[in-house]
């Protein structure tokens, strides 16, 4: 039961009550809409990207507490970063998720290793990276995490 | 609130293997009945005796093995017949579950039945099987689906329906009882209703038929279907009840062997009902353990079963009702043994994943209901379904696991 604390650690559980860069971009150049068909959860991503590097960025909609901390933490840590290190960051991420291997540190995002725990929790912390990804190549406008 | 001393769960939950292990660790609480029931042993042991002793097919091969096989098939449709308390067998389809019932239906009724302006009314508390085969059909002859409202304690508002009627009305389907409400629709009444309009009626029975008695014949509805899984039977069968005067009339769904007369590459004659609707070979193995299950269920009584079951859901609802943060969604007179619920500041995912972690097995989502979430106002919920085979025991550890959500989420 003690892993309940390690998923749902203060940092999480502080961005998901009051998370960081939440709302809209007035001025935005890419756009995505995640949607993780399991529980329902709608994320809407806005960025602004000047010289390949992303100036703002801001996400709304409802989720479950790790997919609103994930969205939180993941646009603090993109933001200011060039597209190519944006690319790395979610593939650094992702392993860090799904694989056993020994990771460098990804700072904040870090808090949300205890997910690997969850095998049916990931797609909850990947679901705003997904997004991030679909909007960046605009693959489509509408993402899920399936 | 008063417990049920009478009825020995202890001896019950000894015929559940399923509900003998450790989940996370922790005893498993399984409080998810309503998605899809633990299996007593006899519905296990029907099922391996059919792979061990008479794997054949049926309705061919005069050879001893397929004689036996046969055989029990037949009687498996004639115990669902017994069960529901209707007079001909020959009113039973075995299907996949509920969902292929229903999309039966709305297929045959496609083809014979609709033209383009009717209208059917569905009601607001359906599940996603009783809305999309409908909205299917309705796009592809210009049909209108009308929705009866709810009351917010989630029973259906009768006049509300009643005002929905009018000559354009050719079909009315509604569920026996709500999987997220816990609603039990008074389904006689409404059978009534619809028919002193014209109107004929199917009866989504999924979360009714194994925790209400029921007297089919004395409903009489025109469909009745349900699924076996949910009824402590097998997946991947389930039974549509029909009318003859509807399956007589309906063409074929599928074709493939086991539902011709005859056969030329340029005329096919059909077999009569039920086995029209059963083309290729059925799931055998599925129909033997669905009618393991429903004499399980016989064997108790569903009388007894419904007011057990009645009694852990009033008990765990006088807990919930203490906690503040709580909030009961769907709390009409005539429930099932369900209770969703939502908590004030925690998404029902995050709730789910802390239960699942004592071993505790709750449902979590839009429950294959999303109409029903937008009426109440809310994306998601979690559910605690109750059977038989659960105990006051587990509804206390149930409840004292909320202390943990609260903490973690410091609420």
């Amino acid at each position: 039961m003690n892993d309940i604390l390690d998923l749902y650690q203060e940092l999480i559980v502080d961005h998901s009550r009051s998370p960081k860069n939440f709302g809209e971009l007035l001025v935005k150049s890419h756009y995505a809409r995640g949607h993780n068909q399991l529980c329902g959860d709608i994320i809407d991503l806005d960025i602004l990207v000047k010289d390949e590097t992303v100036d703002a960025v801001a996400f709304h909609g409802d989720g479950c507490a790790i997919s609103k901390a994930s969205a939180s933490l993941m646009t603090e840590s993109i933001k200011g970063k060039t597209l190519a290190e944006v690319r790395h960051l979610f593939e650094a991420f992702h392993q860090m998720l799904t694989s056993d291997d020994a990771q460098a540190s990804l700072g904040k995002l870090d808090v949300l290793k205890g997910v690997r725990q969850f095998p049916i929790r990931v797609k909850c912390a990947t679901l705003c990276w997904h997004t991030l990804n679909a909007a960046l190549t605009r693959k489509t406008e509408r993402v899920t995490t399936e | 609130m008063n417990k049920i001393s009478t009825f020995d769960v202890a001896r019950i939950r000894q015929d559940f293997p399923g509900l003998n292990q450790t989940v996370w660790n922790c005893p498993l609480i399984y409080f998810d009945s309503a998605a899809s029931a633990q299996k007593p042993q006899c519905v296990i042991d029907e099922i391996g005796n059919y792979y061990e002793l008479y794997t054949s097919n049926i309705h061919r091969g005069a050879h001893r093995l397929s004689e036996i096989a046969t055989a029990k098939y037949h009687d498996a449709r004639a115990y669902v017949a017994k069960f529901l308390q209707i007079a001909d067998a020959g009113q039973v389809v075995f299907t996949r579950n509920t969902t292929e019932a229903i999309n039966l239906v709305t297929h045959c009724l496609g083809k014979i039945y609709f033209k383009a302006g009717d209208e059917i009314i569905l009601t607001a508390m359906e599940h996603h099987a009783n809305i999309v085969p409908w909205y299917l059909l309705s796009k592809e002859k210009n049909l209108t689906i009308k929705v009866a409202p709810i009351f917010d304690d989630g029973s259906l508002d009768l006049e509300g329906l009643m005002a929905l009627f009018n000559e354009k009305t050719k079909f009315f389907a509604v569920a026996h009882a709500s999987n997220v409400l816990g609603t039990i629709n008074p389904i006689k009444k409404l059978v009534a209703l619809a028919r002193s309009y014209g109107v004929p009626t199917l009866i989504d029975g999924a979360q009714g038929v194994h925790h209400v008695p029921l007297d089919l014949k004395a409903v009489d509805p025109d469909f009745y279907c349900f699924s076996g899984h949910k009824a402590y039977g097998p997946s991947g069968i389930g039974v549509l009840y029909g009318k003859s005067t509807w399956l007589d009339r309906f063409p074929p769904y599928q074709g493939g062997g086991d539902m011709i007369e005859k056969v030329s590459f340029s005329d096919i004659t059909f077999l009569e009902a039920p086995r029209k609707f059963e083309a290729g070979t059925p799931n055998i193995e599925g129909a033997l353990g669905l009618k393991k299950a429903l004499e399980y269920i016989d064997g108790i009584g569903l009388h007894k079963i419904h007011e057990y079951e009645k009694s852990l859901h009033d008990y765990a609802l006088g807990h919930l009702h203490e906690m503040k943060r709580v909030r009961i969604v769907g709390s009409a007179e005539e429930k099932v043994s369900l209770l969703s619920f939502v908590i004030d500041g925690v998404h029902p995912h995050d709730v789910s994943t802390i239960f699942d972690r004592h071993g505790i097995a709750i449902r979590a989502g839009h429950l294959c209901a999303e109409p029903l979430m937008a009426r109440l106002g809310v994306t998601a919920l979690s559910r605690a379904s109750l059977a038989f085979y659960n105990t006051y025991e587990e509804i206390d550890r149930f409840v004292s696991t909320f202390k943990q959500v609260f903490e973690v989420f410091k609420l």
